[in-house]
């Protein structure tokens, strides 16, 4: 009769434990598609709106008053260009960081200290981003109101962001590895050189790309150092055709990027410029999605080459 | 020892970035980059229709050898960096104020005046909003004062005739020529306002703000109006000789009163002896006439704009009006101060 009731008993738990289960698929479920639901909702509405406006003229033309023959050629230009300073600007000097603090720097107060600034660093609003390269870039280095200034700016606001996704990376390779390597001979510089930074490679561009990811779609800050609302011209060409043949002027040429473009757009009484903010929209959610698409690449080759 | 020398590396390394970073400026002049022809232009988010169109047109017309930037700052932003000697051109929907001719002073700058098109402000409630179609200045005044901040929230406060419903509005913000200037006409001191209005520099904003809002009040600019004239109601402004709409007309003959007034450009004269920008304000009141009706605006009788040509070639600098704004001033009467330049 006891080992009856027992069974019951377990039966009942078990039932139990499985009504948990099943209502925790339910709530995980659930959530999922609320995040799904709101993000598709956003792209298909964005995309009803600005398809029918996406042409290779829109990609070739300067902003205009005539919203059927305006373009987005000054903006593209100037976000794919402010992204090459910032990512230049940003990631040697992220990952260089990341892997003193992981691997050089003792652990004591000061590293401590740094830790936290630099995670306190990643939650700070874009804007005190923005003031205090106002101040820095603008004013006192004089670089003027330029795309070097631009993506300054941003590699400023995603230099935590790749400081703490190498560090992330960097602590996830076993100690195995750095002990063999010392066995063998090798120096620090070495060790970090051939299997460090080789092996934290993956996680060091997924951090780099998320950062990027957000500063292209960064606004107030690049209003702040100055970026423009009307510019119907593009930076001076990196190319010359005169002795070196190289050309850097164009880091301090003026410019202006999508969101603002998108902005202004949104902000004008014709309908049909906020159709075409919804088509600039679109072209800045491709540009996100083909560096996610080259970020994923690039770790997939470099986990490929990992062999241990 | 080993690590000295570690020290002493990075310190170098440190120091060599620094002054790479503080000379690439220095470098850049050196080189002949800084003289591009660059004009830039700044201010008014209500000018910027009417020198956005001039600007397209102008590099079109110059096939890309000058380059023109306008950015949007609001007219007080714009003179900031205007004094600071950071644009060329600043875009004004007011004209320039002591404090303003103050600043442009210290930093040793001059400037060049030119009123280019006439704007109106319009007033407007919901569509649904059935108990107004003019109002008057008075009214007005008793809604925006400062003294009827979190006092006047309902209609039937404003005048005992209309219902008792909540009074929610909505205006341009505290850094616009446009908030300037309704204040000055209709409170009788500029930038004097209640505190608890919905403030935008958007004025999609406003209008959305208005449209999904029955009780709702606001103004900006007639040109946005006219953009859009079926989404809200327009209210008749009456100015002490009875109700009158705003429209091309009577912004023109100044019938439309208080809330019509000039706005302008103002060009550094330093910037005015480089013969690109000095091309660009001729191109600018030359095709001003057509260009402002295109982007909605009135624009000023010809011989304002031939009294402004004549004014740039002239190079006289300063402000017809004295660092104070002047309210509900007709063409004439602009005409007459231009004159007299």
């Amino acid at each position: 009769m006891a080992s009856d009731k027992n069974t019951q008993e377990i039966r009942r738990r078990i039932s139990h434990n499985k009504f948990r289960d099943h209502l925790f698929w339910v709530i995980g479920l659930f959530s999922t598609l609320i995040g799904f639901v709101v993000l598709f909702t956003l792209i298909i509405d964005l995309f009803v709106d600005g398809f029918p406006r996406l042409s290779w003229s829109f990609l070739t033309s300067y902003p205009s008053r005539f919203p059927e023959k305006a373009g987005i050629l000054s903006a593209w230009v100037g976000t794919t260009l402010v992204m090459i300073v910032t990512a230049a600007a940003a990631v040697p000097l992220g990952i260089a960081a990341g892997i003193y603090l992981e691997e050089y720097g003792k652990k004591n107060w000061l590293t401590h200290v740094i830790e936290i600034n630099m995670n306190n660093l990643a939650g700070i609003p874009s804007i005190i981003y923005g003031l205090l390269a106002l101040g820095l870039f603008v004013y006192f280095l004089k670089l003027g109101e330029s795309i070097l200034t631009g993506g300054l700016t941003l590699g400023l606001l995603i230099l935590p962001m790749v400081v703490i996704s190498t560090r992330e990376s960097i602590k996830a390779i076993p100690n195995s590895i750095r002990e063999a390597s010392y066995a063998l001979g090798a120096t620090k510089w070495q060790t970090v050189k051939d299997h460090i930074l080789p092996y934290s490679m993956g996680g060091i561009l997924t951090g780099m790309i998320i950062g990027l990811s957000r500063a292209i779609g960064e606004t107030a800050p690049i209003i702040t150092v100055g970026a423009l609302t009307f510019v119907a011209f593009l930076p001076s060409s990196p190319m010359t055709n005169t002795f070196p043949f190289l050309s850097f002027k164009w880091l301090f040429d003026p410019f202006t990027v999508m969101p603002i473009q998108m902005f202004n757009w949104v902000s004008r009484p014709q309908k049909e410029f906020h159709l075409n903010a919804a088509a600039a929209g679109i072209i800045l959610l491709l540009m996100t999605l083909v560096m996610n698409a080259l970020a994923i690449y690039l770790r997939y080759k470099f986990r490929k080459r990992i062999k241990w | 020892m080993k690590r000295i020398g570690r020290n002493i590396g990075l310190l170098v390394f440190v120091a060599a970035g620094a002054l790479l970073i503080t000379n690439l400026p220095g470098l850049g002049v050196t080189l002949g980059w800084a003289q591009e022809k660059i004009i830039k232009i700044d201010g008014s988010s209500t000018v910027y229709p009417i020198t956005e169109a001039v600007a397209e047109e102008f590099q079109k017309a110059k096939k890309g050898t000058v380059k023109v930037t306008v950015g949007i700052s609001g007219t007080g932003g714009g003179f900031k960096k205007f004094s600071r000697g950071e644009t060329d051109i600043s875009d004004a929907s007011r004209p320039i104020v002591k404090k303003e001719m103050d600043a442009c002073k210290q930093a040793g700058i001059e400037y060049i005046e030119l009123p280019v098109a006439y704007d109106g402000l319009a007033v407007m409630v919901n569509p649904k909003n059935n108990w107004v179609t003019s109002m008057t200045v008075g009214d007005l005044k008793k809604i925006w004062e400062p003294a009827a901040e979190g006092k006047i929230t309902r209609w039937n406060q404003v005048n005992p005739a209309w219902p008792d419903v909540p009074l929610k509005l909505y205006g341009p913000g505290v850094d616009s020529g446009t908030f300037d200037y309704f204040t000055e006409a209709i409170v009788g001191k500029s930038r004097a306002s209640r505190g608890d209005f919905t403030a935008s520099e958007d004025d999609n904003v406003l209008v959305q703000g208005i449209a999904s809002d029955r009780g709702g009040l606001g103004f900006f600019g007639y040109a946005y109006y006219a953009e859009n004239p079926d989404k809200l109601k327009l209210v008749a402004i009456d100015g002490g000789k009875g109700p009158v709409s705003p429209s091309m007309k009577t912004v023109m003959d100044g019938t439309y009163f208080p809330l019509s007034r000039p706005i302008f450009i103002y060009v550094n004269k330093k910037s005015a002896e480089r013969p690109e920008v000095k091309e660009f304000v001729e191109f600018y009141l030359k095709h001003a006439p057509t260009l402002v009706k295109q982007v909605k605006y009135i624009p000023l009788p010809d011989r304002a704009y031939k009294l402004a040509e004549e004014r740039f070639a002239r190079k006289v600098t300063g402000t017809v009006f004295g660092g104070e704004a002047k309210i509900g001033m007709k063409i004439e009467d602009l005409l007459k101060l231009e004159e007299k330049k």
